[in-house]
């Protein structure tokens, strides 16, 4: 068996809004459009990722939060109906996925030999986030490869986010170990926006962009501190500036998904391509690609 | 017993062990026996509607109101899948649930019902419903959590609701499904090892149930700050659930308070206690928190401009 491979890692935010705007069949709610910076954005990744051979989609998310330890979903099939609890007005969505079980538990079994505390899901009636869904469906809305799913141990709200940051780091070794292993080709996805204080209120139309900025200056400076370190490939100064981006813009990395690809991606050195930036709700969010090939030119 | 249109609040621990393994715990299953004393009361309180406010289900966009007529699903706990499924089917109250908003919307907040099938109705209020209400007698709304929302609109929230209960001609019980200490153990545990996670958390419970037992809801409602910061793990801003329960309840210390159970469940303080309108007074005493009567937005700390001015300085100090 050849040795598996991670092909890519993105950064691939899963704001309910831009399935919502796309009017796929799956969604029941229907829309004028809207957030065409962002989809768009997720149109040259899927067209960065139309050159690569993969077997798998391994997705880190925040919306399935776990605090004893972390999760990983262990059943071949589901199929129901995905309800946003936030947005249920925009987000109804009808999902049928495969898991590859098979890597969900061996990159299970890897994490275990880091140290961390792990768990598969086993319950068939289970319903799948509706993060890993978005992610995955703004990705590959054929839904026609296998998907890993792993949970967000919340680990920095019962200790700190160095704390959590270093049981990520695990993970995305644990990770790479085990693709690696497996002799599969992978593409990670680590579904979260960047800063992520939200607006309280929403327009009357979703989708009226005229209502559509970052929350405050702040946020906005600091999500462009990060990804200009993406750009660099400076991401082991990434991780080090991360507690602190995460305090200061309630980021969604607090759920550890961005620190995981790093680590799985072996901190890159090499450039990131930034497809897009965009706010949902106030929020920032980016879309961004690691190529590892790049690494080797 | 004072009449009042809350003819009962309860509160009550969402976490699912008392509904789907109480066996495994003798705490558990004290818990369990208490949520069918609570509903015994409940039963015999002359309550027409329940008011749900469940701290497990967040918001961000205002409040939202479940107002499906007849939820029903197959639901698994995302952290506790492996205790088993769910169903449930359930009762709600669209005239109510929409009266609520209108209510909310009249004292500045952003509000709306949430009406669709399939729609997610978090873990705790299951198991409320389906311990204190397991025949859906009585119809019922949910309230989200806000997460932003701090005590202003919270104790607006509660007044909203409370208007819409006085407009509906209903009496109603409040149910608020919540922790008390809120840290879990973040290891597995065997269930009969099961303790509060800390001495603090269980000091800080034993305070507020002490409070509770002698019906004194408004002094535990001023106290949620305090309670925040020494018992709680800060995954939203605020620890919200009695300043609704006091405010739907009308702000005072009139109660005839019952600690019906006080376990652990997986690390966090796991309460049911019942409060119900009395004529005798703990006492009231004279507090600090604001009492809005109406949400008016955000207030930015950073949003000077809307600062009330200073004035000139004078150019030397004056006696």
């Amino acid at each position: 068996m050849s040795k598996g491979e991670i092909v890519m890692g993105a950064l691939a935010p899963h704001p309910p809004h831009l399935v919502y705007a796309e009017n796929p069949p799956q969604n029941e709610a229907t829309a004028e459009g809207g957030w065409e910076e962002l989809r768009w954005g997720y149109e040259r990744l899927r067209d960065s990722l139309s050159e690569k051979d993969y077997d798998v989609i391994i997705i880190h998310t925040p919306h399935w939060a776990t605090f004893v330890g972390t999760h990983f979903l262990g059943v071949e099939k589901f199929k129901s109906l995905s309800v946003d609890p936030i947005f249920p007005n925009i987000f109804r969505y009808n999902y049928d996925l495969t898991v590859d079980v098979e890597l969900s538990k061996a990159i299970h079994d890897s994490a275990a030999e880091e140290g961390l505390l792990v768990k598969m899901m086993e319950n068939p009636d289970f319903r799948i986030d509706y993060g890993t869904i978005t992610s995955g469906h703004l990705v590959n809305p054929k839904w026609d490869k296998p998907i890993v799913c792993i949970s967000s141990n919340r680990s920095k709200f019962y200790f700190n986010s160095e704390l959590m940051q270093a049981n990520m780091i695990k993970l995305g070794k644990a990770t790479r170990r085990a693709v690696e292993a497996s002799g599969k080709k992978a593409l990670l996805l680590s579904s979260n926006s960047l800063s992520h204080r939200h607006f309280t209120t929403e327009p009357e139309i979703p989708e009226d962009m005229s209502k559509e900025h970052i929350t405050n200056h702040n946020q906005y400076l600091w999500d462009m501190k990060m990804i200009n370190l993406m750009k660099e490939g400076k991401t082991k100064e990434l991780i080090d500036l991360m507690p602190d981006f995460t305090e200061q813009t309630v980021a969604e990395t607090e759920a550890g998904c961005l620190t995981w690809l790093m680590s799985a991606l072996d901190f890159p050195d090499y450039k990131a391509t930034v497809h897009a930036y965009g706010t949902v709700i106030g929020t920032g969010n980016a879309i961004i690609g690691w190529d590892p090939k790049k690494a080797k030119i | 017993m004072r009449d009042d249109n809350v003819c009962k609040g309860i509160l009550v621990p969402g976490l699912p062990h008392p509904l789907l393994c109480p066996e495994k715990n003798e705490g558990w299953q004290r818990v369990r026996d208490a949520y069918e004393k609570a509903r015994l009361e409940l039963e015999e309180s002359g309550a027409e509607i329940l008011v749900l406010y469940s701290t497990f289900w967040p918001s961000i966009l205002g409040h939202q109101i479940q107002a499906y007529p007849e939820p029903e699903w197959t639901y698994v706990d995302e952290e506790f899948h492996d205790l088993g499924s769910i169903d449930y089917k359930f009762r709600m109250d669209p005239e109510f649930a929409e009266l609520a908003v209108t209510k909310c919307k009249e004292r500045g907040l952003h509000a709306r019902t949430v009406s669709y099938y399939g729609f997610p109705i978090d873990t705790g209020s299951i198991v409320a419903l389906k311990l204190l209400n397991p025949e859906n007698k009585l119809p019922a709304i949910i309230v989200s959590s806000n997460m932003y929302a701090n005590r202003a609109e919270s104790i607006v929230l509660g007044k909203s609701v409370r208007d819409a209960i006085d407009a509906s001609g209903k009496k109603a019980a409040v149910v608020v499904v919540s922790a008390l200490s809120n840290r879990l153990h973040t290891v597995e545990i065997d269930p009969k090892e099961d303790r509060i996670h800390s001495l603090k958390d269980h000091e800080w419970n034993s305070k507020f149930l002490e409070y509770l037992d002698k019906g004194r809801l408004e002094d535990v409602s001023q106290l949620s700050r305090q309670f925040h910061n020494e018992a709680r793990v800060p995954k939203v801003v605020s620890f919200k659930p009695f300043w609704i329960m006091a405010s739907i309840m009308g702000q005072n210390n009139l109660y005839d308070g019952n600690v019906l159970a006080y376990e652990p469940i997986c690390g966090t303080g796991a309460a049911v206690v019942t409060l119900t309108p009395a004529e005798d007074t703990a006492g009231d005493l004279e507090y600090d928190e604001d009492d809005p009567e109406f949400y008016k937005g955000d207030r930015e700390v950073l949003d000077f401009y809307d600062q009330p001015g200073m004035g000139p300085l004078e150019e030397r100090d004056g006696d």
